[in-house]
C-alpha cells in the first residue's frame, strides 16, 4: 500500500482531490472511452469534493467523461431528505459540476426489491467496465462503506443492518435523536471494492486512529473490513497526522520518508486546459 | 456551456439562473434557480429523476432574485384610476399592470374607494382574475389561475390534489375599500357614498357590490353594527376581510379578527391612534385574543409621509411577520405634479404628496413598491430578507395563495424580481420570462 500522510485535514483533502484530478486527465476519457470513479459520502470526503469542485470551477477538470458509482445509501429515507446520500451528493458535489446525470449512480434504498437493486448496480459497474478508482473512507469500526463488523470479506452489493456503532456515529445528522437514524443500508460489497483497479482511502482525525491501526498494523480480518485492501495490489491511503496516532512510529516514519515519491504523483498537477 | 434537456418527463425547456442569491427559507442563499413550464423547478428531482438539466442559463451576475413583489392596496397609476367606470376599464387595469413591472409587481389587488353602486356594477364586471405575462402583472385571485401554456387563453381548471398543485382555482380579484366604512375616518373617501349594514349585512353588500364574484378583499369598519355576519360570511366564502377607515376600539377589532378579519388597511391611517388603555385596531398587532393558527396582516404605506419611521418601527418590532407593504397608489402615481381625479374627487400633487385638492388630508400615495421596500429598509433598519418579504411572502400569505406566489419553492410560479443590493429592481420575471429589464 500507498500510506501519504499530510499535516491537516485540508492539506488531505487537497492532495486527494489532485490525485483524483490527475488520474481522470492522464485517462484521458471521451464518449468512447469513460472514467468510473466510486465514491463515498460523510465528512472526511467533504474538502476533497469542495477542492474537486473548485478545480472544475477553474476549468481544470471535467467530469463530462465520468461515471460515478457511490457506495451506499440508507434504506426506507426519502430521498428529498436531506441525509439522505442522494441529497449530499447533490449539494455538495452533482450540481456544482458538469456529470452527465445518466452517468451519476446510487442505489435507491425506496426500492420495493431492494435485492434487485443491488445485483443490477453490480451489473451496471460491469457494463461500465468495471471501476478505475474508488474513492471511500473508513468508519469507527473499521468498516469500509456499510460493511459492518463481521462482513464478508468477498462480499457483494447487498442491503446491511447498521451496527450500534454506525447509528452512534451518524446520530449527529439526526439531531442526536437514535431513533431518527436508518438502521439498514444499501451497500456495495467489500469484493465489489477489491474489484476496482485502484482503491484510495481517505481517513482524518484522531477518532479514525485506531481503526487506521487495526485496518494496516494488524492483519485481514473481517472485524475490521478495511483491512481487506491490504490484500489489493493498488491501494492508497491518504491521512492527517490525527489519523496516524495508534500507529507505530516506525511505519509512520518509514511512509514520510517516501512523501517525495508521493508528491511526484500531483505534483506537476494536470489541467484539461493544456490538452 | 449549453447542455441539451433531457426530455423523459418534459419536453418544456429549463432555464437555470446562475451567478445569483436567492431567497429562500427567509435567506438570501447563493442557489441557482431552476424554472420550467413557468414554475420553480427543483433541480435535484430533475438530475435523479429525469437525469436532466438546464437548455438554457441566464448569468445573474451576482444579482439578488427575490419572489415577485404583490400589492394588495393600489387604487391606480399612471393616469388610470380603478375606482372610474371608463369605457375602457379592462384596459386601464392592463396599462397598470404593465407599468408596475418596472416596480417590481408581478401580481396586485386592482383597489376602488368608495364608490357609488353603479361604478362598482360596472367595473367589478369587467375586472377579471388573470395571470400575468408579457402583457403586464397579474391581477390576483384567491389562489391564482393557472395561464394554459399552448393557448392564450385563460383556462378555468380543476383543483387537482396533492402536494404538487397542478391547476389552480380562479376566484376573485379586487380590493374593495369601502363604503362599509367609518365616517369620522372616511379620509379621501366621498362622504356621500359611505354605507352601513342598514338591511342587516350582506344584502347590502351585494345591493352595493353586485356581485362578490371578482372580490378579493374588502375593508370595513366592524364597530358598524351587523358587521359580524358580514365578517363571517365574507371570510368563510374566502374573502379577505380588512379593518380599516375605522374607530373601532381593541374589543371590537378582536372580534371581527375572530369572525374572520385577518388584515389591517394602512395600520394607523384613518383609525383611531394607539392609546395606552384602548390601542384600539393598532392593538391587534399585539392582542392575546388572535386564535392562536393564525396571524393579523396589517398593510404599511412605507412612502416616508403616511407613517412616521418611528411609529412605522414599533409596528415592526412589536409584529414583524405581519407587516404587508402597500403603496396604496392612487391615479397620479408616475404622473407629473398637478392635479388628477381620484373617484369621486379631486387631488392634487405636490411634490412626493398627494392631498384632497384644496385641504391637507393625505390623498393617497404615489410611492411605487420598489420605493417602499427601500424605504422600509431603511427605516426599520431590518434585513434586506425581511424587507423583501414584507412585499411578497407577507401578503402572499395574507392571501392564502402561497404555494404559487411569494416565494421561490419548489413548485411556485416563476414570478421574480433581480435586484441589485440597493433594492433597485434590474429586471422582472413572470412564469420565467422576462416582462421588464432596466
Amino acid at each position: 500500500m500507498r500510506l501519504v500522510i499530510l499535516e491537516d485535514y485540508d492539506l488531505a483533502s487537497e492532495w486527494a482531490a489532485k490525485y483524483i484530478r490527475n488520474r481522470i486527465i492522464q485517462f484521458k476519457p471521451s464518449a468512447d472511452r469513460y472514467f468510473t470513479l466510486g465514491l463515498p459520502t460523510g465528512s472526511t470526503p467533504f474538502g476533497c469534493y469542495k477542492k474537486l469542485i473548485e478545480f472544475h470551477k477553474n476549468g481544470d477538470l471535467s467530469f463530462k467523461y465520468v461515471k460515478t458509482f457511490n457506495m451506499d445509501e440508507y434504506v426506507g429515507l426519502p430521498r428529498a431528505h436531506p441525509e439522505s446520500y442522494h441529497s449530499y451528493m447533490w449539494n455538495n458535489f452533482f450540481k456544482h459540476i458538469d456529470i452527465d446525470p445518466a452517468n451519476a449512480s446510487i442505489l435507491d434504498g425506496n426500492i420495493t426489491d431492494l435485492e434487485a437493486e443491488c445485483e443490477a448496480f453490480e451489473k451496471k459497474i460491469t457494463q461500465a467496465g468495471g471501476i478505475d478508482l474508488f474513492v471511500g473512507g473508513i468508519g469507527p469500526d473499521g468498516h469500509i462503506a456499510f460493511n459492518e463488523p463481521g462482513s464478508s470479506l468477498v462480499s457483494r452489493t447487498r442491503v446491511k443492518t447498521l451496527a450500534k456503532d454506525t447509528i452512534v456515529a451518524n446520530a449527529r445528522f439526526f439531531g442526536n435523536d437514535l431513533s431518527k437514524v436508518p438502521t439498514m443500508a444499501l451497500t456495495v460489497g467489500v469484493g465489489t471494492v477489491m474489484d476496482a483497479r485502484e482503491v484510495m482511502i481517505l481517513i482524518t482525525g484522531a477518532h479514525k486512529a485506531f481503526a487506521l491501526y487495526k485496518a494496516i498494523e494488524e492483519g485481514v480480518n473481517h472485524m475490521w473490513t478495511v483491512s481487506a485492501f491490504q490484500q489489493h495490489p493498488r491501494t492508497i491511503f491518504v491521512c492527517d497526522e490525527d489519523a496516524t496516532l495508534e500507529l507505530r512510529v516506525k511505519t509512520v516514519k518509514y511512509f514520510k520518508g517516501l512523501m517525495h515519491v508521493h508528491n511526484r504523483l500531483v505534483d506537476p498537477v494536470l489541467s484539461i486546459k493544456d490538452q | 456551456w449549453k447542455m441539451p434537456t433531457n426530455k423523459s418527463v418534459s419536453k418544456a425547456p429549463i432555464t437555470q439562473f446562475v451567478n445569483c442569491r436567492i431567497l429562500r427559507d427567509h435567506k438570501l442563499q447563493r442557489e441557482d434557480l431552476w424554472v420550467r413550464e413557468g414554475r420553480i423547478l427543483d433541480p435535484e428531482k430533475l438530475f435523479f429523476d429525469e437525469e436532466g438539466y438546464a437548455d438554457q442559463r441566464v448569468d445573474c451576475e451576482g444579482l439578488i432574485i427575490a419572489p415577485g413583489f404583490i400589492d394588495v392596496q393600489i387604487n391606480g397609476g399612471y393616469g388610470i384610476d380603478f375606482s372610474q367606470a371608463t369605457s375602457n376599464v379592462r384596459g386601464g387595469v392592463a396599462l397598470v399592470a404593465k407599468k408596475i413591472l418596472e416596480h417590481g409587481v408581478t401580481s396586485f389587488l386592482p383597489t376602488l374607494v368608495t364608490s357609488p353602486p353603479n361604478i362598482y356594477h360596472k367595473v367589478l364586471s369587467e375586472v377579471k382574475v388573470h395571470s400575468g405575462g408579457v402583457e403586464g402583472a397579474g391581477v390576483l385571485g384567491k389562489e391564482a389561475v393557472r395561464k394554459d401554456v399552448d393557448t392564450s387563453s385563460y383556462v378555468r381548471l380543476v383543483l387537482i390534489s396533492g402536494h404538487d398543485i397542478q391547476y389552480c382555482i380562479p376566484y376573485n380579484c379586487c380590493h374593495l375599500e369601502g363604503p362599509f366604512i367609518s365616517l369620522e375616518k372616511k379620509g379621501a373617501h366621498p362622504e356621500q357614498y359611505l354605507r352601513s349594514f342598514q338591511s342587516g349585512g350582506m344584502l347590502d353588500l351585494i345591493e352595493t357590490y353586485g356581485t362578490l364574484d371578482n372580490v378579493a378583499m374588502v375593508t370595513l369598519a366592524p364597530e358598524l353594527p351587523n358587521s359580524e355576519k358580514v365578517v363571517r360570511e365574507l371570510a368563510q366564502r374566502g374573502i379577505t376581510v380588512s379593518l380599516g377607515h375605522s374607530v373601532a376600539n381593541l374589543s371590537q377589532a378582536e372580534e371581527a379578527v375572530q369572525n374572520g378579519a385577518s388584515f389591517i388597511t394602512h395600520l394607523f391611517n384613518a383609525m383611531l391612534p394607539f392609546h395606552h388603555r384602548d390601542p384600539g385596531i393598532v392593538g391587534l398587532l399585539t392582542s392575546d385574543q388572535v386564535p392562536q393558527d393564525r396571524t393579523v396582516f396589517y398593510g404599511m404605506i412605507a412612502d416616508g409621509i403616511h407613517t412616521n419611521s418611528a411609529a412605522l418601527r414599533i409596528a415592526h418590532r412589536a409584529h414583524p411577520t405581519g407587516l404587508v407593504l402597500v403603496t396604496d397608489a392612487i391615479t397620479a402615481m408616475g404622473l407629473p405634479p398637478g392635479r388628477h381625479t381620484l373617484g369621486q374627487q379631486v387631488i392634487e400633487i405636490q411634490g412626493l404628496h398627494a392631498y384632497v385638492a384644496g385641504t391637507k388630508t393625505l390623498s393617497g400615495s404615489i410611492a411605487t413598491m420598489d420605493m417602499c421596500v427601500r424605504h422600509f429598509k431603511q427605516a426599520s433598519g431590518c434585513s434586506v430578507e425581511q424587507a423583501l418579504e414584507a412585499a411578497s411572502l407577507h401578503p402572499a400569505q395574507l392571501l392564502g395563495i402561497t404555494r404559487c406566489k411569494g416565494t421561490l419553492d419548489y413548485g411556485a410560479d416563476a414570478d421574480l424580481v433581480l435586484l441589485d443590493d440597493a433594492i433597485n429592481v434590474r429586471a422582472t420575471y413572470i412564469a420565467g420570462q422576462e416582462v421588464w429589464r432596466k
